[in-house]
């Protein structure tokens, strides 16, 4: 499928807005406003937005404890977000879940998960589920280096394989898992070449180019709803903040962020493809910019400002119905 | 002896036993290169090398799978599972294997493991870094499950644990890290150098596990409590003016049932506390404990105060804990009958 300019400029602005999101999150966490634990996705937009524009509400996806840059991309409201990681009553799961547990079901977004390796197994339930109840929607879970080795996701991979599932695997290789490093902790590297060997189609691309991880998601997404099974796509990619907000990165070079945000930013990356292809202008993009900064400011300023949930909300669903 | 805070006397465990046993080594999920999310392991892989204190995957069921392979033969692997919440994929090898390849060898093989997590909340946790899993550990017979409550203890208890041959769960309140927190969430953070349970000895000493300490002797309620509800169980009795005796149970298994019968037996009332969920949680093993125990020397019904029975919730971070509100209220109660 040819992306319209339309729908460019919708990918534009939902990794812009996953930027200026995380970015923002960064100052208000180093300033003491956001309570609990985050991790930022900023430097890793175009993996989750270049899948999820292949995919609409119908569809599914799992995500991490990283998990802000997917549910934007999946459309998730930005300012329910954002009241959810302030804890406030009217965020998206009513302040109860916070930055690593956000959740959406009308959005076909499962949830983020606190648990490494925790997501992949779900997403197979849910592209079982989806199959079974012939929805026609595929399952993506996005998890990352780390998580590619955990057995459940090896039981996940092998039992997709098994029931030719329509669900896609996104791993997200940004090089560590937490503090140490894939090149130790990933015994064979290729997390591609890994998922191949479950019976299923593996392929790696660049996760900072937008263009080459929607291409990569299509042909996943085509043959999940053809019924022809799961695949694989390890997105090879950088993360341009610690592993947690206050993390000393002890274990990165000193100048290793400077440079990856030089040569691998996939927000410079893709406004210089579309602008020099005359594809987008510069002025559309800026207005973006500015639509996403204001966005980002009212969604603090009112999460800022909201109440927290009362003391009943605090025992309800736990369960669905209690004697 | 030194001022620690709980890190470095834990840090301090290791090392000494490192460093008197060529089969103690240390593993887990960045303990070596990075030496620990809450550098508890910092600079063990340095002075010890690469093959005594090793990071692993991400990979919890593995890693203490690989542990109780190790401990069958004749290695002592201290693990750390980088929170508690992340060690239930390895639940099944802890309940499976560690806790009964002694019992079903008939004596032949047996694991001593110390698997350290830290655990409990006051930190913002949410429901996937907060939670305490204690009574899942207790209930499962052949594992040990000991919770220290200050660097002393912390140390002694830890080379306790490495050096008992059944495998032990150890888990660090991570609260107290840093310092003592006696629940007052709004008061500034107090170091551990101004606590004198931070005075620990560098060398080599034990905290036997199953014995617990009267932290403050008293004649009105007994009150049972580990970990962080140490401080704040300390607090409410201070500040409610009722004469508590609080006990540091140190190891919930084994659990001292004297220490805890002869006081009972002296104040006549119980109050218990934990952080954990209040349905099964230690307190109603306590609770029976207690009341089998010292059923006609009791004035008034045992009280529990617990977490509720929830996940942790990010947005009620000092409703879910227990501070010394709830544990004042409860002290009250008691002595009304």
């Amino acid at each position: 499928m040819q992306l319209s300019r339309d729908d460019l400029l919708e990918a534009y602005r939902r990794m812009r807005t996953i930027r200026a999101f995380e970015d923002r999150i960064h100052e208000e966490f180093a300033a003491g406003e956001i309570p609990g634990f985050v991790h930022l996705y900023a430097g890793q937009e175009a993996c989750a937005v270049g899948m999820c524009m292949n995919l609409d509400d119908n569809d599914v996806i799992g995500s991490t404890h990283r998990g802000h840059g997917h549910c934007i991309a999946k459309g998730c409201d930005v300012t329910g977000m954002m009241h959810e990681i302030f804890g406030k009553a009217d965020g998206l799961c009513g302040g109860k879940g916070g930055s690593m547990h956000i959740a959406d079901l009308d959005k076909g977004m499962l949830g983020a998960n606190g648990i490494v390796g925790g997501n992949p197994p779900l997403a197979v339930g849910a592209a079982l589920a989806a199959r079974n109840l012939k929805t026609g929607g595929v399952a993506v879970s996005f998890a990352g280096d780390g998580s590619s080795n955990q057995g459940t996701t090896f039981e996940a991979m092998n039992l997709a394989v098994v029931l030719k599932l329509p669900v896609i695997f996104v791993i997200e290789n940004n090089g560590y898992g937490e503090g140490t490093g894939v090149d130790y902790a990933v015994g064979c590297k290729d997390i591609a070449a890994r998922a191949a060997a479950f019976g299923m189609p593996g392929t790696h691309v660049d996760g900072s180019d937008f263009f080459a991880v929607y291409e990569a998601s299509r042909e996943a997404v085509e043959r999940a709803r053809a019924g022809e099974g799961p695949s694989a796509i390890e997105m090879r990619i950088t993360r341009f903040y610690g592993h947690f907000e206050g993390d000393p990165q002890l274990y990165r070079a000193d100048d290793e962020v400077e440079t990856l945000k030089r040569d691998f930013d996939c927000l410079k990356k893709f406004r210089a493809r579309v602008t020099e292809a005359s594809l987008l202008e510069a002025d559309q993009l800026n207005a973006v910019d500015d639509q996403v900064a204001r966005l980002i400011d009212d969604a603090v300023r009112t999460a800022k400002a909201a109440p927290y949930p009362g003391p009943d909300a605090l025992e309800r669903d736990v369960y669905v119905s209690y004697p | 002896m030194a001022t620690m805070t709980m890190i470095q006397a834990l840090n301090s465990a290791m090392d000494v036993m490192m460093e008197r046993d060529p089969n103690v080594l240390v593993m887990g999920e960045d303990v070596g290169y990075f030496g620990g999310v809450f550098r508890v392991t910092e600079g063990l892989q340095k002075k010890y090398g690469l093959t005594r204190c090793f990071d692993t995957p991400i990979a919890e069921g593995g890693i203490v799978a690989t542990a109780i392979g190790m401990g069958a033969y004749g290695i002592r692997p201290v693990v750390e599972i980088q929170f508690a919440d992340y060690i239930f994929p390895a639940y099944d090898q802890l309940v499976s294997e560690a806790a009964r390849i002694r019992y079903r060898s008939g004596g032949e093989f047996w694991c001593p493991i110390t698997v350290r997590s830290p655990y409990g909340g006051g930190i913002f946790g949410g429901q996937t870094h907060s939670q305490s899993p204690e009574a899942i550990f207790a209930h499962v017979s052949g594992l040990k499950t000991v919770i220290p409550s200050n660097p002393y203890d912390a140390k002694g208890l830890l080379i306790a644990s490495i050096e008992d041959d059944d495998p032990v769960i150890f888990l660090e309140p991570k609260r107290l890290y840093n310092g003592p927190f006696n629940g007052h969430h709004e008061e500034a953070v107090v170091p551990w150098s101004q606590h004198p349970m931070s005075e620990v000895p560098e060398d080599h000493y034990v905290v036997p596990l199953g014995k617990a300490k009267i932290v403050r002797e008293g004649g009105d309620v007994t009150v049972l409590a580990y970990g962080t509800m140490v401080h704040v169980a300390l607090a409410a009795v201070a500040e409610s003016g009722i004469d508590g005796e609080v006990i540091d149970l140190r190891t919930i298994v084994p659990v001292d049932i004297e220490a805890i019968v002869a006081s009972v037996k002296k104040t006549g009332r119980c109050v218990i506390v934990h952080e954990a969920t209040r349905t099964a949680g230690f307190g109603a093993e306590l609770s029976a404990l207690v009341q089998e125990n010292c059923f006609y020397h009791l004035e008034a019904p045992i009280e529990r105060v617990t977490g509720y029975d929830t996940p942790y919730p990010h947005a009620f971070e000092w409703e879910y804990f227990v501070g010394p509100a709830r544990v004042i209220a409860a002290l009250e109660r008691v002595m009304e009958d």
